[in-house]
């Protein structure tokens, strides 16, 4: 592409933009808006993928040991259980700590259970981590195969359906997002074809005296360009000022693990410009096309 | 020769058949009137020649390359060799007079420096001079259509096409229009005009095609038994 065209095309863009006020805020504005609700509507759902995702990571196993085994066939057995596909860590817990965690849970000293009882009722255990939470079933059952192992636990019930959930979450909030964003679409073609209906009898005239359709089309898309990174960066502003502010008066104070990571974000708050711009275009090219079929 | 039609038929998609077996050969240089009633065909004969219309039976051949077969991408290419003025000018009421000019050769990819001389020549030549700054709301009506001429000729087309460019003059304006023309075919342009205004066909004594319902009911090399 020749210099000269650039120049062309970056010269008529602006002028357009600067002739058609109106247009152009109204356009700013609603690419503004659309970006503002999907970038509210992104921070939710990292959000509440954050949440889901220490909920799962929260999920293990704990494999119950027969009480007669020695030391070595306690070894093997914790061998045998690493060497399962998945297995993140194996951690093992004595009866004796077991009992320990037990007393602590019901309130230290009150209780003292092992002279209540007057022995230690609870067996030796492995707690087995997995490296996908979503293993849990499927190595659960294999350890539970394992000889000396007489029964594993991990939430059977609660566990899968907590990961229904969380599918269900997840899928809802990828489906908000993508009508979201055709909303987004529909409502910036929308607004940019009135801008374009305006300049129809230009557009009529450059197809007459023989211009191409992208020597038309390029200065439109600069002004889509420049428009929805435009709009975006008045809504990335308000929710980055936003969300740090929710971030710093209630991330501290409760459990909710908030997504404050700067990476993460930052990548969010270019994603956002950038499907500003995104939008800018393909809004263009929806409303431009129609006009250029002369 | 630079045009040839062959056997034309034009259907528009609401079943109005707007041409019916139109046949006729133009020379390069020559000047041609198109007339006939409201309705005839006229100006769908016109769209056809820059694929603003595209025919529906029949073959276009345009200095020896057929236009019916011709892909959507190589139109800009036959539109920059086809000048075209309009009934109602249709310039940008935002642009001066040399400005709505320079357009034409923009959206082409002229150089800057080529657009400025060409511009103050057309301006001259369609004698425009002086009023280069004005906008199309401070020009009459002549001047006006003057300016539309000028941008069809920006970029040296080989045929002008004019749809009845005097339709919104009075007859004296319309008169230094149809010598404008003139001189345009003069100087080796191949000039096409359809309009109804009898007089200015019957005074210039050039080649009328008379159409009616789409047909060709007459083509006269100089005009006198139609007019
Ligand atoms: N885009 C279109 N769609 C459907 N029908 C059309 C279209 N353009 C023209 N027609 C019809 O085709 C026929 C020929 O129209 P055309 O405009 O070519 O006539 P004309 O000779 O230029 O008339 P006038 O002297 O009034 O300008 C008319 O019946 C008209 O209604
Ligand atoms: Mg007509």
């Amino acid at each position: 592409m020749r210099l000269r065209n650039v120049v062309y095309f970056w010269r008529e863009a602006w002028k357009s933009l600067r002739r058609n006020k109106v247009l152009t805020i109204a356009s700013v504005s609603t690419v503004s808006i659309c970006i503002l609700i999907l970038g509210m509507a992104v921070l939710m759902t990292a959000n509440a993928g954050n949440v889901m995702k220490k909920l799962e990571s929260d999920v293990e196993m704990v494999a119950f040991l027969d009480r007669a085994l020695t030391r070595s066939q306690i070894s093997q057995i914790e061998e045998q259980i690493s060497r399962l596909d998945g297995v993140k860590s194996v951690k093992f817990v004595s009866r004796d700590t077991a009992l320990a965690r037990l007393e602590k849970s019901y309130g230290n000293k009150e209780y003292d259970l092992k002279s209540t009882l007057g022995k230690n009722p609870l067996p030796h255990s492995f707690e087995v981590k997995a490296k996908n939470p979503h293993d849990v079933p499927r190595i659960a059952s294999k350890v539970g195969k394992i000889e000396g192992v007489y029964k594993v636990n991990y939430g059977q019930g609660v566990v899968e359906r907590l990961f229904a959930v969380t599918k269900w979450v997840r899928a809802i909030s990828l489906a908000f997002i993508v009508l979201l964003s055709l909303g987004a679409i529909f409502l910036i073609a929308t607004t940019i074809r009135l801008a374009i209906y305006a300049r129809r009898k230009e557009i009529y005239l450059m197809k007459l005296v023989g211009a191409t359709d992208w020597f038309i089309r390029w200065p439109f898309f600069i002004e889509g360009i420049l428009l929805g990174t435009l709009g975006a960066l008045f809504s990335i502003l308000l929710l980055a000022g936003a969300y740090s502010s929710l971030v710093s008066n209630m991330g501290s104070v409760y459990f909710i693990p908030l997504v404050t990571g700067g990476p993460i974000l930052n990548q969010l708050y270019i994603a956002l410009l950038a499907a500003g711009a995104v939008l800018g275009v393909v809004g263009t090219y929806i409303s431009l096309n129609r006009f250029l079929d002369v | 020769m630079l045009v040839q039609f062959y056997n034309v038929s034009k259907i528009y998609s609401n079943g109005v058949k707007a041409l019916d077996d139109v046949s006729l050969k133009i020379e390069r240089g020559e000047f041609l009137f198109l007339m006939g009633p409201s309705g005839a065909g006229k100006s769908t004969l016109i769209k056809l020649f820059f694929r603003e219309e595209a025919p529906t039976r029949g073959q276009i051949f345009i200095a020896s390359r057929s236009i019916v077969r011709m892909k959507r991408s190589e139109v800009p290419r036959l539109r920059r060799n086809i000048g075209i003025v309009f009934q109602d000018f249709k310039l940008l009421e935002n642009k001066t007079a040399s400005e709505n000019i320079a357009f034409a050769m923009e959206v082409v990819g002229a150089n800057p420096k080529e657009i400025s001389q060409r511009v103050a020549e057309v301006i001259e030549m369609v004698g425009l001079k002086g009023k280069e700054n004005s906008f199309p709301g401070e020009l009459s009506g002549g001047e006006q259509q003057r300016v539309g001429i000028a941008r069809a000729l920006a970029n040296r087309p080989l045929l002008l096409i004019a749809d009845e460019p005097t339709g919104n003059l009075d007859i004296d304006t319309s008169r230094e229009i149809m010598e404008l023309l003139f001189d345009i075919n003069r100087k080796g342009t191949t000039v096409i005009m359809a309009t109804h205004a009898r007089e200015l066909v019957k005074a210039a004594r050039k080649r009328v095609i008379l159409l009616d319902k789409g047909r060709v009911i007459a083509d006269n090399p100089n005009g006198e038994s139609i007019v």
